[in-house]
Order: C-alpha cells, then sequence, then structure tokens
C-alpha cells in the first residue's frame, strides 16, 4: 500500500522546487519587512502610515485570495487599466513569479513586526554611544543597529519561515509544478490519493524539522557574544 | 471596473461570508473543545501521554492545512469500502464534513500548544494555595489552572482564531461556496478577477478586524481584575 509506484522522484522534484519558491519569498519578505519596520519606527509620517496600512490590510487577508488576486487579478487590472490609457496590450504573470512575489508580500508583512520588534529591543545606549563617536543616522544604522538587532530578530523569522514554507503549498492552485501540484498528478494516476498526500505530508515534517535545527544553530551562533548568567 | 459584476453578485458574497462564517465558528468550537483535554494532556509527566499528544500536535503544526485538507477529503477515497462497512462514508464523501474535520484537528493541535503555554504560565503559589485549601485534580484544573490558563493565553488565542478564519478560504478548493469560493467561481464566469477578489479581500478584512474588536473585548472583561482604571468606571 505504501509504494509510490514510481512516483517518489516527482515528490523530490516537487519538493525542490517548493524550497527555490519558500526561499525566494523569504528574501522578498526580510527585504520588505526591514524596509517597513524602518518605515515604521521613522519620524515621518507619510511612510510609517504606508507601513501601517500594509501590514494592517495584509495581515487581514487570507493568502489564497490574495495569491488569486495577483495570479488573475493584476494582469487584468493593468489591461484594463492600459485600455483606459488608450492602448491595447496583453499581461501575463508567470505562476513561479506570481507565487514568489506574493508570498514574499505576504510574509514581509509579519517579517515587519519581527524587525521592529528587533530594532527596538537594541538598547538605546548603543545608539546614543554610536551618536557620541560621532556616527550619523545611517553608519549608526549600518555598524551598530544591524549587526545587534539580528539576534532579537531570528526567533521571529524563523516562525515566520515556518508558516512562509507551509504557505507555499497554496501555490498548486497557480498550477505551478511545486510539490502539492505534483502530489496531486501522482494521486491522480495510481489512485492512492492517501498514500501521495501522506508522503508529502512527510517531506514537508522533514522540511519543518531541518529547519528547526537550523534555527536552533543560528540562535546558538548568533548569541554566541553574549553573556550566559549560569 | 465592472462595478456591476460587484453589485450583482453581492447576494452570493453573502451567503458566502455565511458558509465561511459557519465553518469557522464550528471549527473553533469543537477544536476548543479538543484541545482543553490535550493541553492538559500535553503537560502531564506521563511519557504514555505525553507523548500521543505531542506528536499529533508537531504533525498538524508541521505540515500545511491543505495537505490535512486534501488527506482528508481525496485520501479517504482510499479507504471507501472500509468506511462504507463501519458506516462513516456518508460523512466523508461531503467536502464541508471533511472541511469542518480538518480545520478542527489543526486548530486543536495549535490552540492546545498555546493552552499548554498559559497552563505552564500559571504562577505556582495560585496552584500551592489552591492545593492549601483542599483542591486537587479535576477541581483544582476547573476552578483554578484552566481560568488563569485562559486568561494567559487570550491574546494568542485570538491569533490563532483569526489565522483559523483566513485559512477556511482553502476549502474553497474542495468545491465548497465561501467567501472565496464565491469569488473564483463568479470570476471565472465573468472575467472581473480584480473586482471580485478585490470584493473578497475586502470581507475578510471587515471579519478579521471585527473579530479581534470582539476578541478584545472579552479580553478586557476576563482580565478586568488586573486592570484598576476599571474600578473608577
Amino acid at each position: 500500500m505504501f509504494t509510490l509506484q514510481g512516483y517518489g522522484p516527482l515528490l523530490l522534484k516537487g519538493a525542490k522546487l517548493t524550497i527555490i519558491v519558500g526561499a525566494g519569498a523569504m528574501v522578498i519578505a526580510i527585504l520588505l519587512g526591514l524596509a517597513a519596520a524602518l518605515c515604521k519606527l521613522s519620524r515621518f509620517k507619510i511612510p510609517a502610515m504606508l507601513a501601517e496600512v500594509y501590514t494592517t490590510v495584509i495581515r487581514g487577508i487570507p493568502e489564497l485570495v490574495l495569491i488569486l488576486l495577483v495570479y488573475y487579478g493584476a494582469p487584468t487590472l493593468i489591461q484594463d487599466f492600459a485600455t483606459f490609457l488608450g492602448k491595447e496590450i496583453y499581461v501575463e504573470i508567470k505562476p513561479m513569479a506570481a507565487g514568489i512575489l506574493t508570498i514574499g508580500f505576504i510574509y514581509g508583512a509579519f517579517a515587519t513586526e519581527v524587525f521592529r520588534g528587533a530594532f527596538l529591543a537594541v538598547p538605546k545606549g548603543q545608539i546614543e554611544a554610536a551618536h557620541a563617536c560621532g556616527m550619523g543616522p545611517v553608519l549608526t544604522f549600518r555598524r551598530i543597529l544591524l549587526p545587534q538587532m539580528w539576534r532579537f530578530a531570528i526567533p521571529g523569522l524563523g516562525n515566520v519561515w515556518m508558516v512562509l514554507i507551509k504557505a507555499t503549498a497554496l501555490v498548486s492552485v497557480i498550477q505551478l509544478p511545486e510539490l502539492m501540484r505534483n502530489t496531486d498528478l501522482a494521486a491522480r494516476n495510481i489512485h492512492k490519493p492517501f498514500t501521495c498526500y501522506f508522503a508529502a505530508s512527510l517531506l514537508y515534517l522533514a522540511i519543518t524539522i531541518f529547519s528547526l535545527v537550523f534555527q536552533q544553530w543560528a540562535e546558538k551562533k548568533a548569541n554566541r557574544g553574549v553573556r550566559r548568567e549560569s | 471596473m465592472e462595478t456591476a459584476i460587484i453589485i450583482e453578485s453581492l447576494p452570493k458574497f453573502l451567503d458566502g461570508t455565511l458558509v465561511t462564517l459557519q465553518i469557522t465558528v464550528l471549527s473553533v468550537i469543537l477544536g476548543f473543545i479538543l484541545s482543553v483535554p490535550l493541553s492538559i494532556m500535553r503537560v502531564s509527566k506521563n511519557p504514555f501521554i505525553k507523548t500521543p499528544v505531542y506528536c499529533f500536535n508537531f504533525y498538524f503544526r508541521g505540515t500545511p492545512l491543505l495537505v490535512q485538507i486534501f488527506l482528508i477529503y481525496y485520501g479517504s477515497g482510499q479507504f471507501q469500502s472500509f468506511l462504507t462497512d463501519v458506516g462513516l462514508w456518508q460523512f466523508f464523501r461531503e467536502a464541508y464534513f471533511c472541511a469542518v474535520l480538518s480545520l478542527t484537528l489543526n486548530t486543536a493541535a495549535y490552540t492546545s500548544e498555546i493552552f499548554r503555554g498559559g497552563i505552564q504560565g500559571v504562577p505556582v503559589g495560585e496552584i500551592e494555595a489552591a492545593r492549601a485549601c483542599g483542591m486537587s485534580g479535576t477541581l483544582l484544573y476547573r476552578r483554578i489552572i484552566m481560568p488563569a490558563a485562559l486568561r494567559i493565553a487570550w491574546p494568542a488565542y485570538t491569533n490563532e482564531v483569526v489565522f483559523l478564519l483566513q485559512a477556511s478560504s482553502l476549502v474553497s478548493i474542495i468545491t465548497l461556496m465561501d467567501i472565496t469560493g464565491v469569488a473564483r467561481v463568479v470570476s471565472a464566469r465573468s472575467f472581473a478577477f480584480y473586482e471580485l477578489f478585490l470584493t473578497a479581500a475586502g470581507i475578510y478584512l471587515v471579519l478579521v478586524y471585527g473579530v479581534i474588536f470582539v476578541f478584545k473585548r472579552v479580553e478586557k472583561r476576563i482580565t478586568a481584575h488586573l486592570n484598576p482604571s476599571m474600578l473608577t468606571s
């Protein structure tokens, strides 16, 4: 019963794409999160407000709706806009790009909160000391704030990654041949849906376990300079 | 932008909203009922009680909800003859049943971990005082530990309910006509993609922030004794 009848490699290939989509989305989420967190903490009202709207709106809408909105909605929106300007164009977004961009965009909102907390966790004295040494805001950020905040951000980012990698399963609805989609194909072909989806779930579980181990290692490494009371 | 289609499909969206709310409320209630004993088992010192719950939680928190839904909805087909024999096939045949079952199991896993944190966060002194008053076992849990744990866990539980409300959108993939399902079906017919998905997104936003508002009110209520400013009003 528990054989995949030669569809194992297809599932593994899907898992590889799942990890690629997840990693790509995570990079976007981190960059967006950093930018939005800085906006939220800045003195300027308009960027702070924009970042607030971004996190509030994104966290209130299901991922699936956003993925469908970007994949199906964005091309027609652009086309309608072009028609409005008097031009006929045809726009199509590739499933891969739509998946990575949307998931990155969604989890950027969650990463924003992580980074905001992490920036605030860096002791104020550090920043005052940097100013006292004559560093400007950019230099203070690059030399003092950015290297020190990772220690506080890693646990939160680990959580974001765990949720994000599971959310990549949703990209299967826009036909990207990642793990979930390939499992679908296998299940249809060998008429063993339980076996196939169970195998897929174990692959996701393996990714989760590996991520947990990696996170522990990263936390240890990031905290290596911290004195522990024993 | 074709506003006519949005207005035309509003009654359908209303039906969809009811389906979304029904499925979410059912799963939240059933998940809550399941997660209370699970969380108590999870803090047990007996490995034979603790480990099965740990494994259950690890599996349901470590795999995507979509896989769990497919595993139950499509996967049950592999055991059709067995399920027919024991009289359960009539349930597993229904997408609605499978949707509620998978969402319930999923939220039970997350919620019991949240409650576990709450139980472990109850001050030891409170438990000692209760024991000194002669309470133990069920009485201790019912009167002292669970109410205190729920108070501690409430903000995290709010998040979980919000996530479940959003996760319920996945049931549209197994043919149910919730908010997302309505948007998908109507847009596939009319090609008014962004109009309809934006409408769906708007409805979810209202529901999510509505849930947050209600849960914050409840939080104020159940922690009123810790908030001296409420005494004067």
